[in-house]
């Protein structure tokens, strides 16, 4: 090489390397791959929104009527027929703040579990990291939320209710949803793509998760000594979380909280663990 | 100073057959789970692997444009998967340098609720480009694949060809340094696959690196310098594209020889034009069929018909050759025509041979084939400009305009 083409070969742009082999180390979280493919991320998130809604004849009208009815169902009977208390926060406000992020949460867990046998297609013939896939659920929820999240703040509006210096949590607990959304999804789309029947398993695991978690009911019911088992389920931490940064009532971030928090780390570590490890299966078996 | 932009050495892929089924259920899981502790040890069926790839090297270097062709099955997707990181290989490793596009199926990403616009984003996302890449290259990916008046129709309304067309318009846009592209030029009308063609050609002038899949020999021999025969997921050969065809094309002969192939009765074994290929591009020249038979009887008084239908199934042409003297075995017949001035477009070639005179002579007919691929004419249009009467051949004529003594009125 003289000294012209070496000189060319300096003003050329470095060129990527990739080396490819046998996979070795799933427990690492690729950060700076999916910094890479964050566009990709981008137009995942965009493409199911824009399906989402252009299939449905109400379109987003859908985000705000499916909390709202549930809110109106659970005021009557769990509110004013069961008396299950509300922390002293009207019936409408108390179940819809929670709805909040369990809707958010059903619904990202629905669309994860089906993200990797859906674009079953895409992973036999391009390559990205799979991690995109039900990431991109997760966060496609959020548009959902978003517009949910406007009928709430008309609620709190006709109910009179100011937030709180609490309200400084949420971006915090909002966090919080998202992570534990994301492992659980992590969780669910790796073992639907190998095990098909997970997907009809979902909606009981679901139903069971809805009951198991403060939403028709405050957690102040449950009984002192057994809080700190409430608190394993994370679900438990981040509704009792958003209840109280939105309202300002309710429980004040406390053990339960914390106890969740571990929770949602630990279930988000062992989602990527999985998911890494599945994913050298996963275009084999699709 | 040429570099190796692939590198690969002892690349293997296995696969885990026999026991495991393609889908398991939880179900299933938990059970086996349970009777784990009954069941003896060893009793299970043993695991059977398929070594899709085997212990693979290779080079490629910057600028070259390298085929590799063998039967289905034989492992040229699997190492195009493993080029591109969709699947992991269980030994060995590849080394490239550059940014690789894979384009291992036509419209990668597209989603049929979309419109046409929404979709050249979304596939040109998935393939690779960046938001800005693809907005700077949307007017050309539009103009290419010509569907400027659809682009906000979702995709559920395009023909087949548009969609062919805007899926390999965004993927032809890919400017990867490396491109992988596995047997996508196989679809479509000869439109596009001339299309296709000539952008690839584009593109591999352009100095960058290609790995081409195909089947068809007549494209690999328009592009590839290089040719890598697979066959049971190892190298068999690799070199100059014409010996590596031959010597792929003549294992395939013997190997039609040895098994009598899926032909039952076997006589037609492969047909191509004079140059090789499928392709007439000049219907004023020459033209020669070559037809492979493999017989098993000598051919006495044999007759052999040649006919030539349009896509419209009316007969075009048609030829017959009597008194033919064969010998038993594998046997090459030519035939040679002038000229062939048909209308481009698909043609599907009929051959039949006749032992012991023709169908009207008494002779008993061994084969009649209809010839796989079709004859496709890519020539210049000359005849009439309206389609309505552009006719069936397609003869070049000349006008010329002469002055006469005047006709005087009287």
């Amino acid at each position: 090489m003289n000294a012209a083409t070496h000189s060319a070969a300096l003003a050329r742009p470095p060129v990527p390397v990739m080396r490819i082999t046998p996979p070795t180390r799933w427990w690492v979280i690729p950060f700076a791959e999916l910094w890479e493919f964050r566009e990709l991320v981008y137009f995942f998130v965009w493409r199911d929104v824009k399906i989402r809604y252009k299939q449905t004849a109400i379109g987003a009208a859908w985000a705000v009527l499916q909390p709202l009815l549930m809110m109106l169902v659970f005021s009557l009977f769990f509110g004013k027929l069961g008396n299950l208390g509300s922390d002293g926060l009207p019936y409408p406000i108390f179940y819809y703040s929670a709805l909040l992020p369990w809707m958010y949460f059903a619904g990202a867990l629905q669309n994860s579990t089906n993200a990797i046998v859906e674009n079953q297609r895409l992973i036999t013939k391009v390559y990205f990291p799979r991690l995109a896939l039900p990431l991109s659920s997760v966060l496609s929820g959020l548009v959902d939320f978003g517009v949910s999240f406007l009928m709430f703040v008309v609620l709190m509006i006709y109910y009179g209710i100011r937030p709180t210096a609490a309200i400084s949590w949420f971006p915090a607990i909002l966090l919080l949803a998202i992570l534990l959304a994301l492992g659980v999804g992590l969780w669910l789309s790796a073992m639907n793509a190998i095990y098909r029947d997970v997907r009809y398993v979902l909606p009981f695991l679901v139903q069971f998760w809805l009951f198991a978690s403060p939403v028709v009911y405050p957690s102040s019911r449950v009984p002192e000594k057994w809080r700190w088992l409430y608190g394993l389920n994370p679900m438990a931490g981040v509704i009792e979380g958003f209840r109280w940064s939105l309202t300002g009532r309710g429980t004040p971030p406390g053990h339960l909280l914390l106890i969740s928090s571990a929770m949602v780390l630990l279930v988000l570590l062992s989602g990527v663990a999985y998911f890494q490890k599945m994913e050298t299966t996963m275009a084999d078996v699709a | 100073m040429t570099e190796s932009v692939i590198h690969v050495a002892g690349l293997g892929k296995r696969y885990r057959v026999g026991e495991r089924e393609r889908y398991f259920a939880l179900r299933d899981v938990i059970t086996r789970a349970f009777t784990a502790p009954f069941r003896r040890n060893g009793a299970g069926k043993p695991k059977d692997y398929l070594w899709a790839l085997r212990d693979v090297s290779l080079d490629v270097k910057q600028g070259e444009v390298v085929g590799l062709i063998g039967r289905n099955g034989a492992g040229k997707t699997t190492l195009l998967k493993l080029l591109s990181r969709i699947t992991r290989p269980t030994t060995g490793f590849a080394e490239i340098h550059g940014r690789v596009g894979s384009l291992l199926e036509v419209g990668t990403g597209f989603h049929p609720e979309l419109t046409g616009r929404e979709n050249i984003y979304l596939s040109g996302a998935i393939l690779g480009m960046r938001k800005r890449e693809i907005e700077q290259k949307k007017d050309a990916i539009v103009a290419f694949a010509e569907v400027e008046r659809f682009l906000d129709t979702p995709l559920k309304h395009y023909s087949t060809g548009m969609q062919m067309r805007l899926a390999f318009a965004v993927a032809a846009h890919l400017e990867p340094e490396i491109l992988l592209v596995d047997e996508v030029l196989a679809v479509g009308d000869i439109e596009f696959q001339k299309k296709c063609l000539g952008k690839m050609q584009d593109i591999s002038r352009s100095g960058r690196t290609i790995v081409f899949v195909s089947h068809q020999m007549g494209q690999i021999r328009r592009l590839c310098e290089r040719v890598l025969w697979i066959d049971g997921g190892q190298i068999r050969e690799q070199g100059p594209t014409g010996k590596v065809i031959a010597a792929y094309e003549d294992a395939a002969l013997r190997a039609a020889q040895n098994t009598g192939r899926e032909n039952v009765a076997g006589v037609f074994v492969a047909w191509e034009l004079g140059g090789g290929g499928n392709i007439l591009q000049d219907g004023l020249r020459e033209v020669r069929f070559t037809f492979l038979v493999n017989l098993r009887e000598p051919v006495r008084r044999g007759h052999f018909g040649l006919h030539i239908y349009n896509d419209a199934s009316a007969l075009i042409a048609s030829w017959g050759f009597d008194d033919l003297l064969v010998e038993p075995g594998v046997q090459q017949i030519e035939i040679t025509v002038p000229c062939l001035p048909l209308r481009p477009g698909s043609y599907s070639i009929l051959s039949s041979l006749f032992n012991g005179g023709n169908n009207l002579t008494g002779g008993h007919l061994l084969e009649a084939w209809n010839a796989v691929p079709f004859l496709a004419i890519d020539t210049i249009p000359l005849a009439h400009k309206q389609e309505a009467w552009a006719g069936i051949t397609n003869i070049p004529a000349s006008l010329k305009v002469t002055a006469r003594q005047q006709v005087s009125r009287a």
